[in-house]
């Protein structure tokens, strides 16, 4: 039944650090990776070597500019993939019950076997996390990379999703936020994890740590980068000297 | 949103098709046999032509029957089941109407009842999307269902009722526009709260995540047909509901009169039927600085 849970065991998730992210887009290649040849129908591309070259990505990265009237504009990078939301419209609309929300763990996943590819969780969905795709004709979303985080098979620190496995700053974090005491929901506590949309009535596992503030770094080092020694030493001192009174 | 004609073919056809099992199982329509067969047989290739369309907006149409399977949750699969027991309800009151002349009221009321409720749920997969401000409205099920009663009145000859109800639909159509055009401004998503960032200033969208298109953005961010939404709106307004009502109202009713209502109403029909697409602006279009 693709009735939601009325709570699960756990609640996997991840910490995406909007301060930290670089914008890099590996988490993007590793996911598209990860997923194109694992669970599931590949991940495939349409015209890929073309004209107007089309794929399906589970994950994606935004760019957005903030700015304010009388401060400088502050860029932050936004990767952006499914928010395991704990009321997640995208399960209750399937008509089929291919999309299900996991009772021991929260994941979201489809069925892909039961998938008809008619596309209404993907409208369903505010956040653009599902894409159906165009060679299979049937939804593909993020599995929070349910073939890696139990797979006995691969070394324990590659037991996270792909994405938080490859991020080389550091800025997606994988835990159960059912645990008041874990890595995510410490890191959540502290620096004020957001939910995206909370106006949409989803509840989001998923977290977003807001960048800190940049106004408070400039106003400490803004002295340190304008002021100018009026007198320069030694050798090169010397040679100013010289030049100065040629 | 993405006006795949396949969808608005099936909303379309099949409300109208469904309109006229509301009319014909209400007992309207006092003819002979063959002319009843030839209204049925209409209703049917309306409803069931609408339904086979939907199929080709699928992915994988041959699954289709696993669709009925989630009607405790899901509007599409309460649609499907519905349209299916309608349609074998209604077939049980015609076969006897035509075959063995018996109308039995009672077993008409409730495939008209069905033929409501029907109508109801394919309102209700568009209307209870939160993503799409301008379709997560009451109003959603009452143009359907107020479409479905004008065209249906409109086909089983019912000159009056269909008259009246095209001039309420066009006061319900005309609400709808308005309420849907401050829809979105009133869900209180934007740019700010799709990101988070809305604290810190003003958001626009520096890069997107990729430089072509993608299934998102052809599905869910059709910017193409607002261009020309008011020119349309009028075109819908006026032979979709205006004119069909005054040639059913002012002229004396006959067939060229009947033929001329039903093709505007027709025009009219799709034209607003590709409007509700195209002009429902989903959130996600936030996330690439559009809407």
């Amino acid at each position: 039944m693709t009735s939601l849970p009325q709570s699960t065991e756990k609640k996997l998730g991840l910490v995406i650090d909007l301060d930290t992210c670089v914008g890099c887009h590996a988490c993007v290649i590793s996911c598209k990776e990860w997923n194109t040849s694992n669970y599931g129908a590949p991940l495939s591309d349409m015209d890929a070597y073309g004209a107007n070259p089309v794929g399906t990505f589970l994950n994606r990265v935004h760019t957005f500019e903030v700015k304010q009237d009388d401060k400088p504009a502050q860029v932050t990078h936004f990767p952006k993939s499914c928010l395991h939301c704990e009321d997640a419209p995208c399960v209750t609309v399937c008509p089929t019950g291919a999309s299900y929300k996991r009772v021991e763990d929260g994941i979201v996943l489809v069925n892909e076997n039961n998938c008809i590819g008619c596309g209404l969780c993907a409208w369903a969905c505010p956040y653009g996390a599902r894409e159906m795709d165009a060679a299979e004709g049937v939804m593909k979303k993020c599995t929070l990379c349910v073939d890696r985080i139990y797979n006995e098979n691969i070394p324990q620190e590659d037991r996270v999703p792909s994405c938080v496995r490859t991020c080389p700053a550091g800025a997606r974090h994988f835990g159960d936020f059912a645990d008041p005491q874990s890595n995510v929901s410490i890191l959540s506590a502290e620096r004020a994890g957001m939910d995206m949309m909370p106006e949409q009535g989803t509840k989001p596992v998923n977290k977003y740590l807001p960048p800190r503030p940049k106004s408070d770094i400039t106003s400490d080092i803004t002295p340190a980068l304008t002021a100018q020694s009026a007198e320069t030493g030694g050798f090169l001192g010397w040679i100013d000297r010289t030049l100065e009174k040629l | 949103m993405h006006p795949a004609p396949s969808v608005i073919i099936f909303t379309a056809l099949s409300g109208l098709g469904f309109g006229m099992m509301v009319f014909l199982g209400l007992g309207y329509l006092n003819v002979v046999v063959l002319t009843a067969f030839v209204f049925v047989a209409m209703a049917y290739a309306l409803a069931g032509g609408g339904l086979l369309s939907s199929l080709f907006h699928l992915g994988h149409p041959e699954r289709f029957l696993k669709a009925l399977t989630q009607w405790r949750s899901s509007w599409l699969s309460r649609e499907g089941i519905l349209s299916i027991l309608t349609m074998g309800i209604f077939g049980i009151y015609a076969i006897l109407w035509i075959f063995m002349d018996m109308r039995i009221e009672l077993l008409g009321y409730i495939a008209a009842l069905l033929s409501i409720w029907t109508i109801f749920s394919t309102s209700m997969i568009y209307a209870q999307m939160k993503s799409v401000p301008r379709w997560n409205s009451a109003m959603t099920p009452i143009l359907f269902m107020l479409y479905a009663f004008a065209g249906g009145a409109l086909l089983t000859t019912q000159v009056n009722i269909a008259g009246w109800m095209m001039a309420a639909l066009a006061v319900a159509q005309i609400v709808a526009w308005l309420l849907g055009d401050g829809a979105f401004a009133k869900s209180g998503s934007d740019m700010g709260t799709a990101t988070g960032l809305g604290g810190l200033g003003k958001v626009r969208l520096l890069e997107k995540p990729h430089s072509g298109t993608n299934y998102l953005m052809k599905e869910m961010v059709y910017v193409i047909g607002r261009k020309h939404a008011l020119k349309l709106r009028i075109i819908a307004l006026s032979t979709g509901m205006v004119i069909p009502a005054v040639l059913l109202l002012a002229l004396p009713p006959g067939h060229m009169i009947g033929l001329l209502a039903i093709l505007s109403h027709m025009l009219g029909l799709f034209t607003a039927r590709w409007l509700f697409f195209a002009e429902a602006e989903h959130v996600v279009g936030l996330y690439y600085g559009q809407r």
